[in-house]
């Protein structure tokens, strides 16, 4: 079973008190955008078989968004960050490459 | 006015725990930043309370805070005070960024009595109940649906739940603390 800490609130969530909500750190392209760009922003996603570093929310709990970073091989959970931010820290980063060296996860690997 | 009643209207199920509706009880949803000033001082002028830690809560039922979020709080206070106490907050509050909602009527509340509380919850929930000091708040989810659940002693618990699936947890705690379903 799948646990992850929340940042907010700090309780060790089983995966079925949390909600997943896909990949992380995706930008956003809307009106005006190329069709490229629309089309990549809905349907393109990253899936490569470990690191994954997706979005949750702690939905039967303190209800707050946040990131995880986990490996979808062996469940492995790398650490959980804030919502507030863009990319994953680089602490996090850094603990990643030392356990899966050359991992990459979009534009912000 | 009609008069006010509760999802289970004072249902009781006497199992090895004893499950009981805990009658009305006014509870006020806050949300805003919990560490300023004001919203500190609108909660204790109504509860009696000072602001609890992350994931605590203060007082019980007739009078305290539960500390539901980051930016969120839960306030009790007798059921017949909660419309007033709630225009008091949303007034001392005016400047402050904060939502102040009376949801009384919008939850059901349980207590739980018995030696055996811990294992009757623990039955029911992912969280780990066990280990839950007494005096915190656990929000979790309770077979299929969310509760916030706290022990204010070690043989009785408190849980709050929406008022919609008043019906389905009863059955579910109630179901949870039927004789002969003790954990060997």
């Amino acid at each position: 079973m799948l646990t992850l800490t929340c940042p907010y609130c700090g309780i060790a969530a089983d995966e079925t008190e949390l909600s997943p909500g896909g990949q992380a750190h995706l930008t956003r392209f809307g009106p005006g955008a190329s069709e490229e760009d629309f089309e990549s922003y809905l349907f393109m996603r990253e899936n490569p078989k470990g690191v994954h570093i997706e979005r949750w929310r702690h939905s039967n709990g303190c209800g707050k968004w946040f990131h995880a970073a986990r490996c979808t091989a062996t469940l492995e959970v790398f650490g959980t960050y804030s919502a507030q931010t863009t990319e994953p820290p680089e602490e996090l980063r850094k603990i990643i490459s030392e356990k899966r060296p050359g991992w990459s996860w979009g534009a912000s690997s | 006015m009609s008069e006010a009643v509760t999802a289970l209207n004072g249902a009781t199920y006497d199992g090895y725990v004893r499950v009981e509706d805990a009658g009305l009880c006014g509870m006020i949803s806050l949300r805003g930043d919990l560490a300023d000033a004001k919203v500190k001082k609108a909660c204790k002028d109504v509860s009696g309370q000072g602001m609890p830690k992350p994931r605590m809560i203060a007082g019980g039922l007739d009078g305290g805070i539960g500390w539901m979020s980051p930016d969120e709080a839960l306030v009790l206070v007798p059921y017949a005070e909660a419309p007033a106490a709630a225009a008091r907050m949303e007034m001392a509050l005016k400047s402050v960024h904060a939502l102040v909602v009376e949801v009384s009527d919008a939850r059901a509340v349980f207590t739980l009595r018995g030696e055996k509380v811990r294992e009757v919850l623990a039955k029911v929930t992912p969280a780990d109940i066990g280990a839950l000091p007494v005096g915190e708040l656990r929000r979790t989810r309770v077979a299929q649906v969310a509760g916030a659940i706290w022990l204010s002693d070690e043989t009785t618990a408190h849980l709050i739940c929406f008022r919609s699936v008043a019906t389905y947890m009863f059955e579910v705690l109630s179901r949870s603390a039927m004789p002969g379903s003790e954990v060997r």
